[in-house]
């Protein structure tokens, strides 16, 4: 999905664009409008600190199936992303770890989803690079493992590394512990975790506000995302 | 003294004054109650904190401060959060001393299998390989057999973490290190012999000078 067509949809949910600035806050009914069957769907959250509790549920309730979600982890069976995985609605996880929700084991194993596994350090860099212009990364994480298999190898300097190629999705959904309405992001304590990358790297990036404040609401001297890599707000405080 | 204490308290004593350490779920994780009060280590979670500091009193945990393991931790004064890139980056870019960690299997080169068994259990290596790799010294403390079956092997049979990362190897029967030359048994657990221990090794053992 465009840039473009993320925010053509904004103006198709009818949102109140009055004056110049565009207002960023949509409704959680209208997450159907930007997450669809068959995306690709970076979540932030770590063991389900910091995932988008009340847009996972409304996905559940939504049903939005086929997804390809791209996370740390699927927390656990009833805490967060887990629970989208219990209800069967990914065909492919990109994860770094699986091991605290045995459902997601069980789907593996019976080749109902395909699991990817990537070193947790890894998985952040080639995000990082798919936000970030860059053509891949070069780490040493994984030589001498199957994680190397079908990757190119390169030295530098006399030291081998992998070639990790960049990885972005079609929509970003994250946590806010306070946003502005232009869309600035404060994360709180371990809550920001994966978030910062992927506000870089979807073509649609949609926050959960635990708190909305009016424009100028956050020093910005304590912004940890900047509001251009926002596209949508959704009231997590109401 | 129960196993997991006893490798737990002997880990603490390899941790030095000022060293950033970064210490795995389980009994790894123990080794933070032994750490001598005279010395100051930074604890740092993987996902995205220095200063990790004990679990808090029942009633006053905050859910957004937790551990890797997703359980409540809190942080010391002085502490600082940060995201997923910058921890991976003080991981893998050599800014952690020592990494404690458990294993499946350690092999007398230093080769690690501690996240997968094929057909059985793939919870995903999640920071693992990053640890192992980037940390200034990784020391496995686990329980020198699992079941009957030898951990401490020639060569690992199982996935592999990383090649040839292990520093040093703290079980309930004794302290290992891995060397050019091999992996050497520098100390003895009480009331354990050396015939002992390699009856539980499956690895060639070099036997200190000097063992302990």
């Amino acid at each position: 999905m465009e840039k473009e067509s993320c925010r053509k949809m904004l103006k198709m949910t009818g949102s109140n664009s009055g004056g110049r600035m565009k207002d960023k806050v949509i409704p959680l009914g209208s997450i159907g409008d930007f997450v669809k069957d068959g995306m690709t769907v970076m979540v932030g959250g770590f063991m389900g600190v910091g995932n988008p509790h009340k847009i996972i549920d409304e996905l559940i309730r939504l049903n939005i199936r086929n997804l390809t979600i791209i996370c740390n982890d699927t927390a656990f069976v009833d805490i967060g992303l887990g629970k989208l995985i219990v209800n069967k609605q990914a065909k492919k996880i990109i994860a770094s770890h699986i091991g605290t929700n045995k459902e997601t084991g069980n789907q593996m194993t019976s080749g109902e989803t395909e699991v990817v596994l990537i070193p947790q350090g890894t998985l952040a860099e080639q995000i990082r690079a798919g936000g970030n212009g860059l053509g891949g990364v070069l780490t040493p994480v994984g030589l001498g493992t199957v994680v190397e298999e079908g990757k190119r190898k390169i030295e530098v300097n006399g030291k081998e590394y992998l070639l990790e190629l960049p990885m972005r999705a079609d929509v970003a959904l994250l946590y806010g512990e306070i946003v502005d309405r232009k869309g600035n992001i404060q994360y709180y304590a371990s809550a920001q975790n994966f978030s910062t990358v992927m506000a870089t790297a979807a073509d649609c990036v949609i926050v959960e506000a635990g708190k909305l404040v009016e424009t100028g609401g956050i020093d910005p001297n304590h912004v940890d995302t900047p509001h251009i890599f926002v596209d949508h707000i959704i009231d997590g405080g109401v | 003294m129960d196993p997991k204490e006893f490798i737990a308290r002997r880990v603490a004593k390899e941790l030095k004054d000022g060293d950033v350490v970064n210490l795995g779920i389980g009994l790894p994780t123990m080794v933070a109650n032994y750490i001598p009060d005279d010395i100051e280590i930074t604890l740092q979670s993987e996902n995205g904190f220095v200063g990790l500091g004990p679990a808090p009193e029942k009633g006053k945990e905050d859910k957004y401060i937790a551990n890797a393991g997703g359980q409540p931790v809190t942080i010391k004064t002085g502490g600082a959060f940060f995201d997923s890139a910058a921890s991976f980056g003080i991981i893998r870019g050599g800014h952690v001393d020592v990494t404690v960690l458990g294993s499946l299997q350690v092999a007398q080169n230093g080769d690690l299998a501690n996240w997968m068994v094929p057909g059985k259990m793939v919870p995903g290596m999640g920071g693992a390989m990053d640890l192992v790799v980037g940390a200034k010294k990784v020391i496995i403390a686990m329980t020198h057999t699992a079941r009957g079956e030898k951990k401490i092997l020639k060569k690992c049979t199982l996935p592999l973490t990383a090649k040839g990362q292990v520093n040093m190897i703290v079980t309930e029967m004794g302290v290992m290190e891995v060397t050019p030359e091999g992996l050497l048994l520098k100390e003895l657990a009480p009331d354990v012999t050396v015939d002992d221990v390699i009856a539980a090794t499956e690895a060639d053992l070099i036997i200190a000078d000097h063992l302990k």
